[in-house]
């Protein structure tokens, strides 16, 4: 099948061409970072991680959200999803190669990576997180490659895909629970330190993912033959809905406990964040967007008149997908380490050079989504029109 | 991989047998070489059940005093100045009473201590988070409480730094040698390399040749040459009788963030002379 | 007969061999001098008896796994005497122990390692000797 993505049209390879040239320039900067060290980012020794991980915790968060085409798909036999969750099983895969390639280049030593493998430390959350990590990226190409295949020849897959794909829906949870046990254990953290950690991350997740599913299926289908259904990308809304509301419910929750206790290393983080802390306040406009973008997008979702056109959808979901990527993928990390643990200040912003690095991994997901995108539209274009059964 | 003692020298041993080493076939005649050769401590190093130092501001008396021993420290370990906080690599330093203590702000407490600049470091918790989430156990804990460092396998994924609650550890952002005038690099000690991180060790290097941390020595010369009390002790907290725990004993001390169950090994000595 | 693509075949044939040939041809005239490490230091001279900490041969080939061995005795034991199979202790360390011997690092270490083409990270943290430049 891998001919498939071989095969296009001037549009689709100029597109390929305008990937590369991004990751190539990523590629570039990333040797000079190789060379010359983290200190080209915006980094310290205060704000540890930036957006490398920002991007990744994100990035998992995308990833994970797969298993919401498959639990509808697979577990209540919603046939309405068979179109579109094979764009939920590939999409995961960019995803997750992404955040594999946003944790490499955000190591200081990379040539060591293997360390963790040759020292296995099961205490480590970062131990566990690197092997649910390559083990879900393993389950969705197998799962998305086999049902593709299948469904070219038209035949059911082989039998022992299913059981991977009952073992996929725990396994997507899992990848986005150890990452929230990144941040969820650490002591002195406040920002950090919550119970409901997992459950916020599983709840933003299931929103953002879905919605550049909503997004990305849009795209398909005005450039190509191949339509998602207007079905199921409604039912995908709703679930985008629900978790929407979960999100900004749990975040409302953070906010009662940090500012009705009082208590100052609980509220702290969310000065900075929002207002500013002791004069400080380089994230405060950046968090008011996420926050304006969140609630315009509410009533978009909730509204189920506005919900069903298909336009106004678009617009909710790229709305709330930029509030969640600030809010996660940048907020979430800087929040943690300001103030720092002497109640001090340091700011972070990224870099030119960083930022180049970001974009660059971001093309390189986006290169793969590409091509197995096109792999399997080319597939169900053949077999448009038959009825797929798995 | 790390293989024990007897492997390895077992493995060394055989392949002299195998004449892939070569050692003179006499050798191996005088006996069992895996059992001929072996590794262990230096019969001068100081030991202990868990390392602990305790810390009385009130004894330094001027900059000066905590500039040499800071100065002790950096000198002998290498340690990089870049001048700029960013980037910057510390071991040992000096911060005000309220970021050290943050979680136990006073605003009525004595003029002298609110002043007065107190020394961090790497508290060798007895718990230690940064032991805890090390993917590599490139961080670890020794026998001896001393939460040390393996440079040789750090990845620099600074997940330690985002766990240790007291900041006592730095990354490699840049070169370390270009922070570093050649002429002030203390060639028995190495330096790091560029993405790793590092932290106060104890001195471990020290202690196995038999001699106190370098900014406890300084401090103790200081009070010498002044004829006065030091400011820092070091010993062993499993030991009564050990000079930590015959100062800690007398006077009251407090730790940075109790509350989080790290179990620092640092104690800080507040106000009040002996018996006071 | 007829080979289908002959000329494309042929020019991959010319791409992979300059490629696979690229590091022997790109290396002519560096390193093809035998290694001759040389042991002519002002330490060794003094020592009575010029032997290292295991025996030549040995440690010609195993003085790698020698120090990885040490590293971790020193940094993660906290080991840091090793008494050889002669019964003679000396003390772990690469910058205090080997290299107060061999504080020639250019004629000694460098010279195999060059040959090999291998380039071990040893003294990006271990401060190497000083040494005239030559
Ligand atoms: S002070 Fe920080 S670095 Fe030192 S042992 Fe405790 S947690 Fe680890
Ligand atoms: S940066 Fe190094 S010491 Fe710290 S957690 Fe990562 S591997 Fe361990």
């Amino acid at each position: 099948m891998l001919e498939k993505a071989l095969q296009g049209s001037r549009k689709y390879w100029t597109w390929i061409f305008f990937l590369l040239l991004i990751v190539g320039n990523g590629f570039i900067n990333y040797l000079y970072q190789f060379k010359h060290g983290l200190g080209i980012t915006g980094m310290s020794r205060d704000v540890s991680w930036g957006l490398y991980i920002g991007q990744f915790t994100f990035l998992v968060g995308v990833a994970a959200s797969a298993v919401m085409l498959v639990i509808p798909h697979y577990l209540h036999d919603f046939k309405k999803f068979g179109k579109i969750v094979i764009l939920g099983e590939f999409l995961a895969v960019a995803a997750v190669t992404m955040c594999v390639t946003f944790i490499f280049v955000d190591l200081g030593q990379p040539m060591r990576v293997l360390n963790v493998i040759l020292h296995p430390t099961p205490n480590s959350i970062l131990f566990w997180d690197a092997v649910v990590l390559n083990g879900y990226l393993g389950l969705n190409i197998v799962i998305g490659w086999m049902t593709l295949s299948a469904d070219r020849k038209g035949i059911k897959p082989p039998a022992w895909v299913k059981p991977l794909i009952y073992v996929s829906i725990p396994w997507a949870f899992s990848i986005h629970t150890v990452t929230a046990f990144l941040y969820a254990g650490l002591p002195g953290r406040h920002f950090w330190l919550s119970a409901i950690m997992a459950a916020r991350f599983l709840a933003s997740a299931f929103a953002g993912g879905p919605a550049l599913l909503i997004i990305l299926s849009l795209i398909v289908r005005k450039l190509t033959k191949f339509d998602p259904g207007k079905e199921p990308i409604q039912a995908v809304g709703k679930i985008v809905t629900y978790a929407m509301i979960a999100n900004v419910f749990l975040l409302g929750l953070e906010f009662f406990t940090a500012f009705y206790s009082q208590i100052p290393g609980e509220m702290n983080s969310f000065k900075y964040l929002y207002v500013g802390f002791e004069g400080h306040d380089k994230l405060v406009p950046l968090m008011w967007t996420s926050s304006i973008l969140a609630i315009v997008s509410l009533p978009l979702l909730i509204v189920p008149s506005w919900r069903k056109k298909e336009g106004v959808l678009a617009t909710a979901c790229v709305a709330l997908f930029i509030s969640l990527w600030i809010d996660k993928g940048f907020g979430l990390v800087i929040g943690g380490f300001v103030p720092n643990p002497f109640e001090g200040v340091t700011e972070y912003w990224p870099t030119l050079r960083e930022a180049s690095i970001a974009l660059g991994v971001w093309a390189l997901g986006f290169l793969v989504l590409t091509l197995l995108y096109k792999i399997a539209i080319t597939v169900r274009e053949q077999t448009a029109g038959i009825e797929i059964e798995h | 991989m790390s293989m024990n003692r007897r492997q390895f020298l077992k493995i060394a041993g055989m392949s002299t047998v195998l004449g892939l080493g070569g050692v003179p076939v006499i050798n191996l005649l005088k006996g069992d070489k895996s059992e001929a050769s072996h590794v262990f401590v230096n019969e001068k190093a100081l030991t202990a059940k868990r390392w602990g130092m305790a810390i009385d501001v009130s004894k330094f008396r001027t900059d000066d005093d905590y500039k040499k021993v800071i100065h002790a420290c950096n000198s002998i370990h290498n340690i990089p100045d870049f001048g700029n906080s960013k980037d910057q690599i510390k071991w040992i330093w000096t911060d005000t009473y309220e970021h050290t203590f943050p979680t136990q702000p006073n605003e009525f407490i004595e003029e002298s201590v609110k002043e007065k600049p107190f020394v961090l470091l790497c508290n060798h918790c007895e718990n230690p988070p940064c032991v805890r989430v090390c993917p590599t156990k490139a961080t670890f804990k020794r026998k001896d409480g001393i939460v040390m460092m393996d440079q040789h396998r750090c990845i620099g994924c600074r997940f330690c730094m985002a766990a240790c609650p007291f900041g006592a550890r730095s990354f490699n952002y840049k070169d370390p040698r270009l922070g570093l005038k050649p002429e002030d690099e203390n060639t028995q000690y190495p330096t790091r390399t560029i993405g790793v991180v590092e932290k106060c060790t104890f001195c471990a290097e020290r202690l196995s040749k038999g001699l106190i941390p370098a900014c406890v020595e300084a401090s103790q010369q200081i009070a010498k040459d002044a004829g006065t009390e030091a400011a820092m002790y070091f010993g062993d907290l499993d030991d009564p009788s050990s000079d930590v725990r015959k100062v800690l004993a007398g006077r009251y001390s407090i730790r940075r963030k109790p509350e989080l169950g790290t179990g620092p090994s640092v104690f800080y000595i507040i106000g009040g002379d002996k018996n006071a | 007969m007829k080979i289908y693509d002959g000329g494309k075949i042929i020019v991959g044939l010319i791409v992979f061999v300059g490629l696979f040939t690229f590091p022997f041809v790109y290396n002519i005239g560096k390193a093809n001098v035998m290694p001759e490490p040389k042991i002519n230091t002002p330490a060794i001279n003094e020592l009575t008896e010029k032997k290292c900490v295991e025996s030549k041969q040995f440690m010609r080939a195993e003085h790698m796994q020698l120090l990885n061995q040490w590293r971790d005795w020193a940094v993660r034991k906290g080991e840091r005497v090793y008494v050889n199979s002669e019964g003679k202790p000396y003390t772990i360390s690469l910058q205090n122990t080997c290299m107060h011997c061999h504080s020639n690092k250019k004629e000694f270490c460098d010279q195999c390692h060059n040959y090999m083409a291998v380039n071990p990270y040893c003294w990006n943290c271990h401060i190497a000797p000083k040494e005239k430049e030559s």
